[in-house]
């Protein structure tokens, strides 16, 4: 197979180098992230030592609402601000509502169906009953004559004029961004780049993706999909980032604002959407680079994130405080988008997950889910099922007092009447019997599910902690973590801001992939150093457009291979951009047998790609800001609002803290019960939580469910 | 008895968990990409006693749901009868022998006993799908194979690990007498540590629950699923439903080989009646016992999706023994056919027979077909001889929720399709077209999906063509009124000539010179319903999509189309009345 060696390719114009107004120090920051309910604000000032927090209902129609009633709930001086950085769904929803712009295809001759066809799958292994609705209708999908083969040898020439007729019809058809996606175009992208040269003579506008842009990979059918999702929602994001920079101008802010990209780094508004598609996971990414920051400064740089929150539950890996990233993500049926992106798995639904009995008498959790509407029983918004929040509330898990202020209509009894109903009677159980079994179960299959993405990442979960966070993982972490056998938990000061706490830590990062796929027997060595140092450029070129101080600047290198004959990749990190053919083999079969106990010594391994990280580390802030100093109290006891009847194995008395007034280095002894503002910790029996000096709970386990310590 | 519902719940979902794991494993280090990318594999646990089903990775490929339990079954009476030497802690079976509780010599089961103080407690086997065990075509799909021994190496259970170490004269013989077989042990190895790891996963549930618990859990659990199981079929009105479906030849006797089934519902089981199926042939049409059992399991757990694999939810399903025909083939009928084909045929035949009792859960029939075409030869570039295998997916059946799915997977698959950029890296061949095939859909009120038109043509060198395929005969059917999807189509152009197989689907060897090409039309899906009920709306969008024709909107659905593409909605209404008097006084609809 060649080697791709290709520049970054021009993909659209207007990309100047940044402004000169680029302050000393950056000292006043905005993390702003915009959830499906809320739109969360973490404002840091390093000068007063302070950090403001606020929460504002997202607002759908256009999030910059959103963000700025956010912005003034905080009463932020916009004028005075250094540095905003944006976490936005926009792009999500429009692809998981299918709320696209209207976009045109042009491909290779006999080629258009691909992003219809698929890859022959179906959406689950068994039933029969798929359905599927493809980015791009068949009709704005336009052939054109021309064809390289695999080799990038040009087979059929670019027939030009078949394309400005075809650019024609679509333009004639409403389309308003455009994709250009040519078979093996990451082996040779001349073609695709003569077409984007031509469709810029007459496409009104910059919304024109080329497919081996964004990734340049073979597989027609992903590299196609990823580039019609980037053309698809590419004029809203641009839309969107636009209309928001205007209107934080015109209240006085004088700086770029930045953009939260999948991969867990930033980018500038003025670029992010021309390589849109990264930012359709940003949400889960950010949160993930916030548990990785706060991790890190913890001394604890390993962990599992869980986030679990009313509708979701996302599960990602961090090891050595660097989340682990895929490059092949799908976030839906037959939807993937392959570029590299934070590894975020949803496992579960979250707080609404429905329990019932099956017929088969045993009490089953998820995957029916209550969502927000109607939600939990507890929401008083009609849910008359059983749900996972509802069984924490009538444990006394969550606070039953807080349920009126909820809903107003159900009562606790209401519930406790439809668990002894619906669970209770079918399993021969009281009520309170029936809401301890679905925790039960709904921590026993959280854990089995994450254990199987650990173990599909190729980690045991016993070598992590457990980084809890939404606003429900605190309640559950550390039944899942004694599941697991993972020895600790830890939770942030913040746990249901985490997702804005990411855009204030996160780094400027870029990621660079290059295919050589060749033997080590005949790779020459030198190609795979040029790689390394061609990506390290322009790395270093994109960071240095910014306008934000950097600390450090590091990169990340690493190479996948495999076994010749084998499909299956195996990552193996590097330290250093020189490596020599023996250095590669060695790591690699000692990497392989780390993940999977065989030797292989029968069979030669191969280079496939070339990965650069090029990340650039901005000053580091203090999270031990996050809750206020002066509100904490000098002892434990004054810190205790009151105690309650909590279920472990039985009721039992159990202290109630607020974890605003823990004194910082706080130690408490299970049971007990931390509440604040966005969540609430339980504490076993018998697990210890100590609080540490950024104000993060770190809860030891007396024992795992297992009853060893292996 | 004293267990718990959650108890039984947190250890039903360790099990499963154990299984998951093995899957997992076995998929990452595999080498055959069958097994690794396509997922042609399966993991599970099964019973001390007679090898039954406690718990099977849930993402195994369907048609080992059954055969699994009857491959440890046949070896666990083997042990009992002596004819193959008992097991010490350590030791691993091999095993292929279809006749033995298996499906083509291509799926190898790997068996190991898992002890406890001693004692065999259970079972962990795998499945996983060779890429080629040897015979008379690479990769072990003839189609006209008429002998098992054409096919392949056939191994009867030997202990290929005896206490832990590969047994190397054993590998040896199975090395010389396969190809690419220096590939093999990155399998071997895969197979054998994916059972090592279910057996230290299930070594620490036990040592967590206690084994009494566990054993009395895993009883209790198969009660249970036996139970959802026929709770389930109570939705199926007490009564006898027929079908009939149809393998296009056994690719040496050109003649439709017919599966009759006859399936009784009663007080909350099935019977399955296959009597009057046709004789086992000369092809390799065959169907081994256990692999048709599976392929009416699996139908079933398409039908109903919810209850968990275990050996108690197959105890609702009693299948009469086919005996005398293709559907029980005994040594020495060949039988290459039968899991990729024939048992897709099996699983139509139920879907066909429970529609209309089930019109909510059951399709109208899916392409069926894994669509095989393997192309083998040489590449004189790279001065090396290649086997190219092109699989493909076709339409799923309309259904009460949806159309069909466009080029689905096949039903007893699970396995995506190599990309067109990766086949052409590999091999000497070029696509002029990956496409969509128009048209092919069964008209209905929810319309099959549409199958797949490919056309490869040969670059250099030379090779020889294979085509396992089916449903090119008659296509896969409609149900509830819907009309059937179109069959599937071969063509080889050479030397200005169009050339039909003789066998339509089927056909070995076909020599290719550069420049020839192949055209491929995979079957579209049965439609769903009256397609005169279809909204019209639908019908325009499917002609703007280009799916179909102005003519085949008027003929199939009796929709007049206006020059700009929106339904004339009186003509259309004069059509559809007319079209619907036409077929209630017994005439063709339109």
């Amino acid at each position: 197979m060649s080697v791709s060696t290709r520049a970054v390719p021009p993909l659209n114009a207007g990309d100047e180098a940044g402004s000169p107004d680029l302050p000393e120090r950056q000292s006043l920051v905005a993390g702003i992230d915009v959830g499906g309910t809320f739109t969360d604000l973490v404002l840091f000032d390093a000068g007063k030592r302070e950090v403001r927090l606020a929460k504002t209902p997202t607002t759908l129609d256009n999030q910059a609402f959103g963000v700025l009633n956010a912005l003034h709930s905080a009463g932020a001086d916009l004028a005075a601000l250094d540095l905003i950085v944006h976490g936005t769904t926009t792009t999500t929803n429009a692809v998981l509502e299918r709320n696209l712009c209207k976009t045109g295809l042009v491909t290779t001759q006999g080629f258009r169906d691909v992003l219809e066809l698929g890859r022959r799958t179906r959406p689950h292994a068994y039933g029969m009953k798929g359905h599927f609705v493809p980015v791009i209708p068949r009709n704005l999908r336009l052939e054109v004559p021309e064809r390289f083969d695999a080799d990038g040898c040009e087979l059929v020439p670019l027939d030009e004029e078949a394309l400005r007729a075809a650019l024609k019809a679509l333009l004639d058809q409403g389309c308003e961004a455009l994709v250009i996606h040519f078979l093996h175009a990451y082996a040779n992208p001349a073609h695709e780049i003569r077409a984007g040269e031509i469709a810029a003579e007459v496409w009104p506008n910059e919304n024109i993706t080329l497919g081996h842009a964004l990734l340049s990979e073979s597989r027609e059918f992903e590299r196609g999909v990823t580039a019609a999702i980037n053309a698809s929602v590419q004029p809203l994001l641009r839309r969107y980032v636009e209309r928001l920079a205007d209107q934080l101008a015109q209240e006085g802010f004088r700086h770029d604002v930045l953009v939260m990209n999948g991969n867990g780094g930033m980018v500038s508004a003025r670029r992010v959407a021309i390589e849109a598609a990264k930012t359709v996971m940003s949400g889960p990414a950010s949160g993930v680079m916030a548990a990785a920051t706060t991790g890190r400064r913890a001394g604890i740089p390993d962990l599992l994130t869980y986030d679990m929150g009313g509708t979701s539950t996302d599960v990602a890996l961090i090891r050595n405080a660097e989340p682990a990233v895929s490059n092949e993500i799908e976030i839906e049926y037959a939807m993937p988008i392959h570029v590299p992106m934070v590894d975020v798995r949803t496992v579960g639904a979250g707080g609404g997950s429905i329990a019932r009995v099956t017929e088969a008498g045993l009490l089953q959790v998820g995957p029916e889910s209550a969502g927000s509407t109607p939600g939990p029983i507890c929401y008083g918004r009609g849910g008359v099922r059983p749900t996972i929040s509802d069984a924490n509330l009538l444990l006394g898990r969550m606070n039953p007092e807080k349920l009126n202020s909820v809903s107003g209509e159900v009562s606790l009894a209401d519930i406790e009447a439809i668990f002894a109903e619906k669970l209770g009677v079918p399993l021969g159980v009281d009520a309170i019997e029936a809401a301890a079994a679905v925790l039960r179960i709904a921590n026993t299959r959280m854990a089995d599910a994450v254990r199987m993405v650990s173990v599909s990442l190729g980690e045991d979960p016993r070598d992590f902690a457990l980084f809890a966070f939404g606003g429900a993982g605190p309640l559950h972490a550390t039944a899942i973590a004694r599941e697991l056998g993972v020895p600790r938990v830890l939770v942030p000061a913040r746990p249901g801001i985490t997702n804005a706490l990411g855009c204030v830590v996160a780094d400027l990062r870029h990621d660079f992939v290059n295919t050589v796929n060749k033997p080590l027997e005949v790779l020459d060595i030198e190609t795979v150093h040029a790689l390394f140092d061609q990506q390290s450029a322009e790395g270093r070129a994109l960071i240095g457009k910014e306008n934000v101080r950097i600390d450090e600047l590091k990169e990340i290198r690493s190479v996948d291979m495999q076994f010749i004959g084998q499909t299956h990749l195996l990552r193996v990190p590097l330290e250093t951009a020189r490596p020599s053919l023996e250095d590669l083999q060695r790591l690699f079969e000692d990497a392989y047998f780390s993940r999977f106990h065989v030797e292989l010594p029968e069979i030669k391994a191969s280079l496939v790609n070339v990965n650069t990280s090029v990340v650039g580390r901005r000053e580091e802030i203090d999270l031990s800001l996050l809750i206020d100093p002066h509100g904490r109290k000098a002892s434990l006891e004054e810190a205790r609002t009151g105690m309650r009847r909590v279920w472990f194995d039985g009721f039992r008395e159990t202290p109630v803290y607020w974890r605003d007034h823990l004194p910082l280095d706080a130690e408490i002894e299970g049971p007990a019960i931390v509440e604040q503002m966005d969540t609430t910790i339980v504490i076993e029996p018998g697990d210890r939580g100590v609080q540490d000096g950024d104000g993060n709970i770190i809860i030891t386990l007396a024992a795992n469910a297992w009853g060893d310590d292996a | 008895m004293s267990l718990d519902p959650i108890t039984l719940s947190v250890i039903q979902s360790g099990l499963q968990q154990v299984c998951d794991e093995m899957d997992l494993s076995f998929s990452r280090a595999a080498f055959s990409p069958v097994i690794a990318e396509a997922n042609d594999r399966s993991d599970g646990i099964y019973s001390a006693e007679d090898g039954s089903l406690i718990a099977q990775g849930a993402g195994g490929l369907p048609v080992f749901v059954g055969t699994m339990q009857a491959s440890t079954r046949t070896l666990i009476a083997m042990i009992a009868e002596g004819r193959v030497p008992a097991p010490v802690p350590g030791d691993i079976y091999i095993v292929n022998d279809p006749y033995l509780g298996g499906t083509h010599l291509m799926d190898v089961r790997f068996a190991m006993p898992f002890y406890r103080d001693g004692e065999i407690f259970c079972w962990l086997s795998n499945t996983g799908h060779w890429p080629d065990t040897g015979g008379a075509v690479p990769g072990g799909f003839s189609a006209s194979a008429t002998s098992v021994e054409q096919e392949g190496l056939r191994l009867p259970p030997v202990r290929l690990f005896k206490k832990g170490v590969l047994d190397q004269e054993i590998y040896s013989i199975i090395c010389s007498n396969i190809r690419v077989s220096e590939q093999r042990i990155g399998d071997v190895k895969a197979q054998a540590a994916a059972l090592l790891v279910g057996e230290k996963r299930l070594g620490r549930i036990l040592d967590r629950y206690g084994d009494d618990v566990v054993r009395d859990a895993i009883a209790e659990l198969r009660r249970r699923a036996a139970e959802q199981m026929r709770a389930n079929i109570r939705l199926i009105p007490d009564g006898v439903y027929h079908s009939r479906a149809y393998v296009d030849s056994d690719g040496v006797v050109d003649e439709p080989l017919e599966i009759r089934l006859a399936i009784t519902a009663r007080d909350g089981e099935l019977s399955f009646d296959f009597s009057g199926s046709s004789k086992p042939c000369m092809g390799p049409m065959n169907s081994v016992l256990a692999t048709t059992l599976s392929s009416v399991y699996l139908a079933m757990r398409h039908i109903f999706p919810d209850v968990p694999i275990s050996a108690g939810a197959f105890e609702p399903l009693k299948v009469k023994t086919p005996q005398g025909t293709f559907l029980d083939a005994h040594y020495p009928r060949p039988v290459s056919g039968c899991a990729a084909e024939v048992s897709q045929r099996i699983a139509e035949a139920v879907f066909a027979a429970l529609v209309e009792a089930l019109p909510d859960r059951v399709t109208a029939a899916p392409a069926g077909s894994s669509g095989n075409f393997a192309l083998g030869g040489h590449d004189p570039d790279r001065n090396r001889d290649f086997v190219m295998y092109q699989i493909s997916g076709g339409g799923y059946g309309g259904n009460s929720d949806h159309d069909g799915l466009s080029n689905g997977c096949s039903t007893i698959g699970i396995s995506k399709a190599p990309p067109v950029e990766i086949m052409e890296q590999q091999f000497p061949v070029l696509y002029h077209r990956y496409a969509l095939r128009e048209g092919s859909g069964g008209a209905g009120k929810h319309r099959g999906g549409f199958g797949l038109d490919y056309e490869i043509e040969l670059r250099r060198g030379h090779a020889t063509a294979s085509f396992v395929m089916d449903h090119g005969r008659f296509g896969p059917q409609g149900a509830l009124g819907g009309k059937d999807g179109t069959p599937n189509t071969v063509t080889v152009y050479q030397d200005g000539k169009a050339i039909v197989p003789a066998h339509l689907s089927k056909a070995q060897d076909i020599p290719l010179k550069p420049g020839d090409r192949v055209r491929v039309g995979t079957p579209g899906g049965g439609g769903y319903g009256d397609p005169l009920e279809r909204d019209p709306e639908a019908v325009a969008q499917d002609v703007r999509l280009g799916r179909y024709t102005v003519g085949e909107a008027r003929d199939l659905f009796a929709v007049v189309l206006l020059p700009d593409g929106t339904v004339s909605v009186a003509p259309t209404a004069g059509l559809r009345e007319q079209a619907s008097r036409a077929a209630s006084y017994g005439a063709t609809a339109v």
